[in-house]
């Protein structure tokens, strides 16, 4: 009877670290709003010397390492090119580096512990929406300053916070616009099942209702969900004129390997995606999404000698066989916008350099970015690329100019009600 | 109709994974009476094992047909190491088995990420299962009916052994009583390397199979042994017809709440009846019935 009890108990034991392990991925967003920096409002950041102190915060481990390790590794490249041109104000940069885990309650502790006991002058990192949403309170509630690198949902414009990647009228709005123009009548929208795909295709419906474009269905899948043959099945019978992917991660593999398994093709339902770069291509199998499409901002194809010389100091750095994408490059530009921004304060401070930001630009890779300093995002230039049979995205379209960042969409007539 | 029967081949191909991934679970965790939380792992090995095979022999059918057995050898061998560094050491205390079996997981994860690197990897599906097959009233992807096959010789190969051979009846023995068995002069311990050879051994076939749908990556086990593990718990501890079962069962259960409703929903409503299910049948489906009075 002994036996029998305690095998009961251990399997309740067992489902409880797994529900443990599970909510702990799943929900790790509900963060109090008072983070482990908001008790001091006043900096300890220490610019007396001939060095200053900068945190970058990556999941170095954790499902997201996949990603932001490449971020990780571009923001070291940025600091060195930095710090062998003569550093910031003459000051040379002594780097931080600290892992989230690709846990948002982690990047909040160790965003914490960057400001107030680092005493960084700004970090840089963060990937996933939750992350940052996790970080937002601290450095506000500290008065610090957070670098993001990545495209996002948009809806937020933190003072805290500088928005290198784009924001949707920068990267999925143009991708509609290239659609539309494309002749493509409707529609079928595969995401994960998070805030960022949910609240993305909040936006493309309002534009396809807006435009004349049919949404002949909507599917998410769970984050990591690995078997998309229903899905699939649900986007073959719908028979759109394109689908368009808001998929993250692992799931994006399973799902290009059914998509394809499943006898669809980019010449009869091409798929759109916005977190597919050249970095996952090897991952999911270059056979698998050759031909597919992908809005961005950049490209390691980009044909300009800045970008030239960005992907050979990479590669030089890092090795010949490593490719340069999106989220790296906007990462390699934040670093530079920052030491722009401080350059023209003539000051570390969090205050001074807000003050200063409006209009700070830099010839990025991708092209020249500029910085609005009301919402704190960047004027960049969308692009929709190709998947090529040598493993790189090449630019089909172009927007031609950079967008002005409008992270609300309030220019935008469809997008009224969506925010609010 | 077609949507019915599409379903159904999704149900059933599902299933066969889930089958696939649990079998050698349901095998260890009959002999252990604990969940060897490293088995994911031994999946994720067997998948890399497919990547070094393809890296080695460029053609991928070959490669693949190769990287069964290499798959099974590999998973085998890191379990009969787990087994006779550690797990042995462990029978009577289960609790402490459950966190080190997780402690190693987290170490083979880490491991697997500072050899192959943090991304994925792409192992290349050979050119006869991209593409589907038609088997008259639908579509299937040719890859999900490879690995149905895999599952089905899987199953009809484990059963023979546990059927038809001496160390079959010896494992049997074993999980039903290991006391007694030790008793009436079973080795139990050459019995428990051997089993959890097999079992490992199927997790790195299973790896292999993974490679043809999803990713590859030092995470991919974790996504699999939440699944497998419930497979087990409902089919029944130590019982191969019971997670052959419960798998397709869960399987086509799976697939249909995600027709009618959306892949999240469909896990939770997955759950929720598992949970009645557990509640009405705490012993899963079948149980091995013994006279012992532990």
């Amino acid at each position: 009877m002994n036996a029998r009890r305690t095998r009961k108990r251990l399997l309740g034991a067992v489902a409880v670290v797994m529900v443990a392990g599970l909510v702990s991925t799943g929900c790790g967003s509900r963060v109090g709003a008072s983070g482990p920096g908001s008790s001091s409002g006043r900096s300890c950041v220490d610019t007396s010397g001939n060095s200053v102190k900068i945190g970058f915060l990556n999941s170095l481990s954790g499902t997201m390492a996949i990603s932001e390790k490449t971020v990780h590794d571009s923001l070291l490249l940025a600091a060195d090119q930095i710090n062998s041109s003569g550093g910031v104000l003459g000051k040379q940069l002594q780097i931080i580096s600290e892992d989230g885990a690709s846990e948002p309650t982690t990047f909040a502790e160790k965003a914490g512990k960057l400001i107030s006991s680092d005493c960084v002058a700004a970090v840089f990192g963060g990937w996933t929406s939750a992350s940052r949403k996790a970080m937002l309170p601290v450095f506000e509630g500290a008065n610090s300053l957070l670098f993001y690198p990545v495209q996002y949902e948009g809806l937020e414009a933190s003072p805290n916070i500088f928005y290198t990647g784009a924001t949707t009228n920068q990267q999925i709005v143009p991708a509609l616009d290239y659609l539309k123009q494309k002749g493509v009548k409707s529609l079928f929208l595969v995401g994960s099942d998070y805030v960022f795909p949910r609240t993305a295709n909040k936006e493309i419906k309002a534009y396809a209702n807006a435009n004349g474009i049919e949404i002949k269905g909507e599917e998410y899948a769970p984050l990591g969900y690995t078997d998309f043959s229903t899905i699939v099945n649900k986007v073959k019978a719908a028979g759109a004129g394109a689908v368009f992917n808001t998929l993250n991660g692992d799931s994006n593999v399973a799902f290009f390997k059914e998509y394809r398994n499943a006898g669809l093709s980019p010449a009869t339902m091409p798929v759109v995606s916005v977190s597919i770069a050249e970095e996952e291509i090897g991952g999911i199998g270059l056979d698998n999404v050759v031909g597919q499409l992908t809005a961005w901002n950049y490209y390691q194809t980009i044909d300009s000698r800045r970008n030239a010389a960005f992907v050979q100091a990479f590669k030089t750095k890092y090795g010949q066989n490593r490719v340069t994408s999106d989220p790296m490059e906007a990462a390699y530009t934040s670093l530079f916008l920052w030491k722009e921004m401080v350059g023209k304060a003539k000051s570390f401070k969090a205050d001074d350099i807000r003050k200063a930001a409006d209009g700070v630009s830099y010839d990025a890779p991708e092209g020249k970015v500029t910085v609005n300093g009301e919402n704190h995002h960047i004027a960049k230039t969308a692009l929709i690329g190709k998947v090529g049979p040598d493993g790189l995205i090449h630019a089909e379209w172009s927007s031609g100019a950079p967008i002005q960042p409008d992270p609300f969409l309030k220019t935008y007539g469809w997008a009224k009600g969506l925010t609010g | 109709m077609q949507a019915l029967y599409s379903q159904l081949v999704a149900g059933i191909s599902l299933g066969s994974i889930l089958l696939l991934a649990a079998l050698g679970l349901a095998l260890t965790f009959g002999q252990m009476g604990v969940i060897n939380m490293a088995h994911g792992e031994f999946i994720m090995a067997g998948s890399y094992t497919a990547f070094v095979t393809q890296r080695v022999i460029a053609d991928a059918g070959i490669s693949l047909l190769l990287a069964i057995p290499l798959g099974f050898l590999v998973g085998g061998l890191m379990g009969v190491l787990l087994e006779a560094t550690l797990i042995r050491r462990m029978y009577h205390r289960p609790l402490d088995t459950l966190l080190v079996t997780w402690g190693v997981s987290l170490i083979l994860q880490q491991a697997a990420r500072d050899i192959f690197g943090a991304p994925n990897v792409d192992v290349r599906a050979p050119s006869w299962l991209s593409g589907s097959v038609n088997i008259g009233i639908t579509q299937v992807p040719a890859a999900r009916l490879f690995i149905l096959m895999l599952a089905a010789a899987a199953v009809a190969g484990l059963s023979l052994v546990l059927k038809a051979t001496p160390l079959g009846r010896r494992i049997r023995g074993v999980v039903q009583n290991r006391d007694l068995a030790e008793t009436v002069g079973i080795s139990t311990r050459s019995t428990d390397r051997l089993t959890f050879f097999i079992g490992s051994g199927l997790a790195g076939i299973a790896g292999v199979a993974l490679t043809l749908l999803g990713s590859t990556g030092p995470t991919l086990g974790t996504s699999y042994i939440v699944d497998a593990f419930l497979v087990v718990v409902v089919g029944g501890i130590g019982q191969i017809k019971g997670s052959v079962i419960a798998a397709f069962g869960l399987g086509l259960l799976q697939a249909t709440f995600e027709y009618s409703t959306t892949a999240s929903i469909a896990k939770v409503m997955v759950f929720v009846v598992i949970v009645v299910f557990l509640q009405i049948r705490p012993q899963g489906i079948f149980s091995v019935r013994t006279r012992s009075l532990a």
